[in-house]
């Protein structure tokens, strides 16, 4: 084999080139820079077309590829709305100014900004204004046929006369009937053949990048009728599939309240199971199991849903996200009378579940009262005389609380964020560093000061946090990339080869020359060769 | 009872020594075949080198497969295992091409990288066997995982050639002309280094598609959705964009060579920031791989 020529230092043969060698002349290349680019002397047509040239050049391709890299990695690093809303929230209240900044660039949502978009749109332009003239170009050659031999044989870096019996237009039939077996395709001209294989790597190639814009098409439009809401559920409550039954709730730009499945779900009972880890000392969790009941077109089945195990309700998805306990607080007035009684959802702060949450009673009593409370299953007293949990599960639930009076902030319609309470506007009542502590255990139940009213901890349920999605695009998506994914193998696991096969009169010659740096094309010309000997042989044996 | 949980440490431990043993054979090659001026075929030392490599990896296998009994699962659910893992599969990326083709020229990069890697892991990120949480107990970890090793170990092979290349190639240009580079004249022309380094990049490639793939359809199962730009899926993200590039690069003429080699060991770098920088600092989904 002929090795590269080095004479240009570290070059080796670019694409280009070796195209040129290898297809007709005026195939089209993805990188055409190598042509003079025309002087500042440019009408607007020809500026287009110089722009054209530049952006589907394969040059532009790969410094849009790098910058689409260095774009993303402020996504790893600023908190994105999509992923960590809450990363987003904490840098909004503990540095506005940096939260200023950060949104008048959109560094909160990297991956939907303008200059973002600006970036992979550019490169699908680019990627596009590539695939089409080459498609139409495979698409030709598909049709036509395999390429003239060169004028010059002693080009080819393989080439082998091999002696023949009989008449050589059997013996070309017989080199043609060999090729085809090895799938090339094959066209007799004259006294020679033509033959070309790995079509598939072209065509693979561009099954690959048109999967691309598949996905992103897919995104695009599909992306419109997706949505997905959150919801916590309480063991024993009941979600109707509507808008107003989420706790947050995102849409796609083509959403239709009237796309909402109806259906309704109820938690039954969740089950988590934890095992002690003894060398570091915490419980982990082993499983979660939320079992539900699904009424769906008037009929009710039960189900189990998991973490990693998603259950199909209607057209959309339920997931098992999270899960933490569920104090039931009864607030009563100075008569007695049932204010407000209801499992709270608290947020669980660590691995033994001490958690957190808020109680608003914006009527009922003589003031508006606000609670700020703290759980924990399994309550020990630390030295410092704080509480703690040590174990995830309920064998010795508490509630504490802060209690504060004043203006929650409610009236003006909003319902403001359910865990959070506007505490340094409030007037604290009770609670820690007020000398007037409000620990409760199951039963217990706390006189508020002044004759407000009274605080009861009644009992503990547990809640799941779950999602529920409607995707419309993972059709599209996973037929893409189901196509990127074939496309990718048929790429890179097929070579191009040419053979051409003539009659001279020593025997016929074979010649054969590959596409870019290909280690195997001697092996595999040499098995075509002995294969074609073989059936020589063959037909001697059979004619005797 | 065996203990198996202890004896995979041991293991690891003794396979690093083996590795270290192997290191200083494959060095001891390079030395000797640069110190003899325009003689550059192997020394004897360089299969001994070979054989004590192959010890090593059947020690490491043994060590990786303890880990995996002891913890009754597949042994790559946190960094330690993940590490122990990836090195066994770059160790046997080099062990496999080497029965094809000549690529013990790269012996003591691969084994010096492999005693780095598992001296870090262990000493920086073993973590005792501990249940799966749920999140984690599902097949697809099975599948997304172990095509990550496997890509990993492509990379860091193909990346150990880019390297060579790059320096062969300022040697070829004459630009590292001292004694101490002659131990390069041991190495393929830098033409052939850079054919290799391609094919290992682009199966590493392969497989990194199909890590993306397969992490997407389990983020599907677990978070409810298939992609939502988790740190983790960015960097993922990054790799696989920056080795597109390489892809590319390696087919455009001005890019092709050592711009394109470049490319591959930035990309590379990307790959060793995801499984260090962004796991122990960067918040996210994945975080509860636990070190």
């Amino acid at each position: 084999m002929a090795s590269p020529p080095r004479s240009k230092g570290y070059q080796p043969n670019d694409l280009h080139e070796s195209r040129q060698e290898f297809d007709d002349a005026n195939a089209p290349v993805k990188n055409r820079l190598n042509q003079p680019i025309l002087g500042p002397t440019l009408g607007p047509f020809e500026f287009l077309r110089w722009a054209w040239r530049l952006l589907t050049s394969m040059r532009t391709a790969i410094v849009l590829l790098v910058l689409v890299a260095v774009a993303s990695i402020p996504g790893s690093i600023v908190p994105q709305r999509l992923a960590d809303p809450n990363g987003v929230a904490i840098i909004r209240d503990s540095n506005p100014d940096l939260y200023a900044f950060y949104e008048s660039v959109q560094l909160f949502d990297v991956f939907t900004s303008v200059w973002f978009s600006a970036i992979y749109l550019l490169l699908f332009i680019s990627l596009i204004g590539c695939i089409l003239p080459r498609t139409r170009h495979h698409w030709n050659v598909l049709r036509a046929e395999p390429a003239e031999a060169p004028k010059q044989w002693t080009r080819l870096p393989i080439r082998e006369v091999v002696p023949f019996s009989g008449s050589a237009n059997t013996a070309l039939d017989r080199a043609a009937v060999t090729l085809r077996s090895a799938r090339y395709r094959v066209v007799r001209d004259g006294n020679s053949l033509k033959a070309e294989f790995g079509y598939l790597r072209e065509t693979g190639n561009l099954v690959f990048h048109i999967a691309l814009v598949g996905i992103l098409v897919t995104l695009g439009f599909a992306g419109g009728f997706s949505w997905h809401g959150q919801r916590l559920l309480v063991e024993g409550q009941a979600f109707t599939n509507q808008l107003s039954s989420f706790d947050t709730f995102n849409p796609g730009r083509w959403f239709d309240e009237t796309n909402l499945d109806p259906y309704a779900v109820s938690l039954t009972t969740f089950t988590p199971k934890y095992v002690s880890d003894p060398v570091k000392d915490v419980w982990m969790p082993i499983d979660f199991t939320a079992d539900i009941v699904v009424t769906e077109g008037g009929a009710t089945r039960t189900e189990i849903l998991k973490v990693n195990d998603p259950v199909h309700i209607g057209d959309s998805k339920m997931y098992l996200l999270g899960n933490g306990f569920a104090p039931v607080i009864t607030v009563r007035n100075p008569a007695g009378d049932v204010v407000f009684s209801q499992p709270v959802p608290f947020l669980s702060q660590d691995s033994n579940l001490t958690s957190v949450g808020v109680v608003k009673i914006p009527d009922g009593l003589a003031k508006q009262v606000g609670m700020q409370g703290f759980f924990y299953p399994s309550a020990v007293e630390l030295d410092s005389g704080a509480l703690a949990s040590n174990n995830p599960e309920p064998t010795k639930p508490t509630v504490t609380f802060n209690i504060y009076t004043g203006n929650l902030g409610l009236d003006d319609g909003t319902n403001g964020n359910v865990f959070q309470l506007p505490i340094d506007k409030l007037t604290q009542i009770a609670g820690r560093h007020t000398g007037d502590e409000v620990v409760l255990e199951p039963g217990d139940v706390f006189a508020l000061p002044n004759g407000l009213g009274s605080v009861e901890f009644a009992s503990v349920s547990r809640f799941i946090g779950v999602e529920i999605r409607h995707d419309a695009t993972q059709f599209g998506v996973g037929l893409s990339v189901a196509f990127l994914v074939a496309g990718l193998l048929a790429s890179l696991g097929t070579r191009r080869r040419r053979v051409w096969v003539r009659v001279t009169p020593k025997g016929l010659e074979w010649g054969a020359q590959a596409r870019g740096d290909d280690p195997g094309l001697e092996t595999a010309v040499g098995r075509i060769l002995s294969k074609f000997l073989l059936s020589g042989t063959r037909d001697k044996v059979t004619r005797t | 009872m065996i203990d198996f949980e202890a004896n995979a440490l041991i293991a690891t431990y003794s396979a690093m020594a083996v590795y270290t043993f192997a290191f200083i054979l494959f060095t001891v090659d390079l030395a000797g075949r640069s110190a003899s001026e325009g003689q550059s075929a192997p020394t004897r030392w360089l299969r001994s080198a070979m054989a004590v490599t192959w010890l090593g990896w059947g020690v490491h296998l043994s060590a990786t497969v303890m880990r995996g009994i002891a913890a009754n699962r597949v042994p790559w659910a946190n960094m330690f295992e993940f590490g122990l893992t990836a090195t066994l599969a770059l160790v046997g990326v080099f062990l496999g091409i080497s029965l094809f083709r000549d690529v013990r020229f790269v012996g003591s990069f691969i084994t010096g990288f492999a005693i780095l890697a598992l001296g870090i892991v262990a000493t920086n990120f073993y973590v005792a066997v501990t249940p799966l949480p749920p999140a984690l107990q599902d097949y697809w970890l099975v599948i997304h995982v172990f095509v990550a090793v496997l890509g990993t170990g492509f990379f860091a092979t193909g990346a150990a050639l880019s390297a060579a290349q790059l320096f062969q190639s300022s040697r070829e240009a004459g630009k590292l002309n001292t004694r101490n580079w002659r131990f390069l004249s041991a190495f393929p022309h830098s033409d052939v280094l850079e054919a290799l380094a391609y094919r290992l990049t682009v199966i590493g490639f392969v497989f990194w598609t199909f890590t993306v793939i397969a992490g997407a359809i389990w983020a599907e199962h677990a978070w409810g959705r298939y992609w939502g730009w988790d740190t983790k899926e960015v960097w993922s993200f990054i790799i696989w964009v920056l080795f597109a590039g390489y892809i590319h690069a390696r087919a455009t003429r001005g890019w092709r060579g050592n711009p394109a080699a470049v490319l591959s060991l930035i990309g590379f770098s990307a790959v060793i920031f995801n499984f260090t920088i962004v796991n122990v600092f960067f918040k996210g989904l994945h975080v509860y791989s636990g070190l």
